[in-house]
């Protein structure tokens, strides 16, 4: 499809745009946990895409090149966005994680008070992940939501297969420790 | 197998992307240790709980936004080959200049001062002066006659000196 929108096809570029927005902005979503950034960083990778659609050599998948991009994308936005917290962190009177979140509508069935409980789960779930070291995140995220293989994982962060699968067992063994309040109850749900 | 070489392997033994050799390993060192078992069995609840969260939806004016975008990149020009990128423009007129400068360099080192009239006229005196003697060829065949005459020799006797009084006197 990618070599068809580098022989100048927009239909293929607009057919790319609809199958990868959302597991683009969803992986965007869970490395910067603000979803209006997530979206203009997505707007960014495409971006980056169509510019160098002339350029592009089909030497890897489509989406391990995709998400190189995209990981780059969201490591310098991650950094540029520490900086920026840490000037503004002394004026700051609310936190800005409700407002990172994005407003998710309760189910039909739910309770408002379920709904709280859901959602706080939900953001101590993505507050975990955020926590992981950089490289551990990416690696988590691309291997659980993307379920890419160990390769592609291991060319986006350029490192081996080995080494991969070392990085994703400490960042599995760190969540299983930080969830384990959660677990439980997973379980339970899960054996019930 | 051991502890420490089952945890590499574990989780593709969870999510079923190791081959069926790394699986029957670690199925064999999960059925003989506990501690393994149940380290794989909170993984596993691990992975359900990340399951939870939601995944979000793109905003309705993605696509639009995405689109007005590309519609104001600028378009590639036929004639956009011919101009020269900014560093590299700059890059020959650097080396251009250094050239220039290079080329000119010993001109300005060379000290040219500029002759008086005066100056002139006494050099072109003295070469019309000699110029006589050169075109006079007996002149310059004399020359040669002075080539043979005998040095004076350091050995002559040396004469007494008549003004000085001898002591018999």
């Amino acid at each position: 499809m990618m070599l068809d929108v580098k022989a100048g096809d927009d239909a293929s570029f607009d057919l790319l745009l609809q199958k990868y927005r959302t597991p683009l902005i969803n992986f965007l979503f869970r490395m910067v946990r603000d979803a209006a950034t997530a979206e203009d960083l997505a707007q960014e990778v495409f971006m980056r895409v169509y510019r160098a659609r002339k350029q592009y050599t089909p030497s890897a998948k489509f989406t391990t090149w995709l998400f190189r991009i995209a990981t780059n994308v969201a490591l310098n936005s991650v950094r540029d966005n520490r900086y920026r917290k840490l000037e503004i962190s002394f004026d700051a009177s609310t936190s800005d994680e409700e407002d990172a979140a994005p407003r998710e509508l309760p189910a039909p069935e739910m309770r408002i008070d379920e709904h709280m409980v859901e959602r706080d789960r939900c953001d101590f779930i993505r507050g975990v992940i955020a926590s992981l070291p950089q490289k551990q995140r990416v690696a988590v995220l691309l291997h659980k939501y993307e379920e890419m293989d160990y390769g592609e994982i291991a060319k986006i962060l350029d490192c081996s297969e080995s080494a991969l699968k070392s990085l994703l067992y400490r960042a599995y063994e760190t969540l299983r420790g930080q969830l384990a309040p959660l677990a439980g109850r997973a379980g339970e749900g899960r054996l019930s | 197998m051991k502890c420490s070489d089952v945890s590499k392997d574990l989780i593709g033994y969870l999510d079923r992307r190791a081959n069926s050799a790394e699986r029957r390993e670690v199925e064999e060192h999960l059925t003989a240790c506990a501690s393994c078992r149940t380290r794989a069995e909170e993984l596993r609840k691990v992975w359900n709980v990340l399951d939870e969260v939601p995944s979000v939806e793109p905003s309705l004016g993605f696509d639009a936004r995405l689109r007005q975008r590309i519609a104001a990149e600028p378009q590639p020009r036929w004639f956009r080959w011919f101009v020269p990128q900014p560093r590299l423009a700059f890059s020959m007129a650097l080396l251009l200049a250094l050239s220039i400068w290079m080329v000119k360099l010993p001109r300005e080192n060379t000290v040219i001062r500029p002759m008086t009239a005066a100056q002139s006229e006494q050099e072109d005196f003295s070469a019309i002066k000699d110029l006589g003697v050169l075109e006079n060829y007996d002149v310059v065949t004399k020359l040669d006659a002075l080539s043979e005459l005998v040095p004076p020799s350091d050995e002559q006797p040396e004469q007494p000196r008549q003004d000085k009084p001898s002591s018999n006197d």
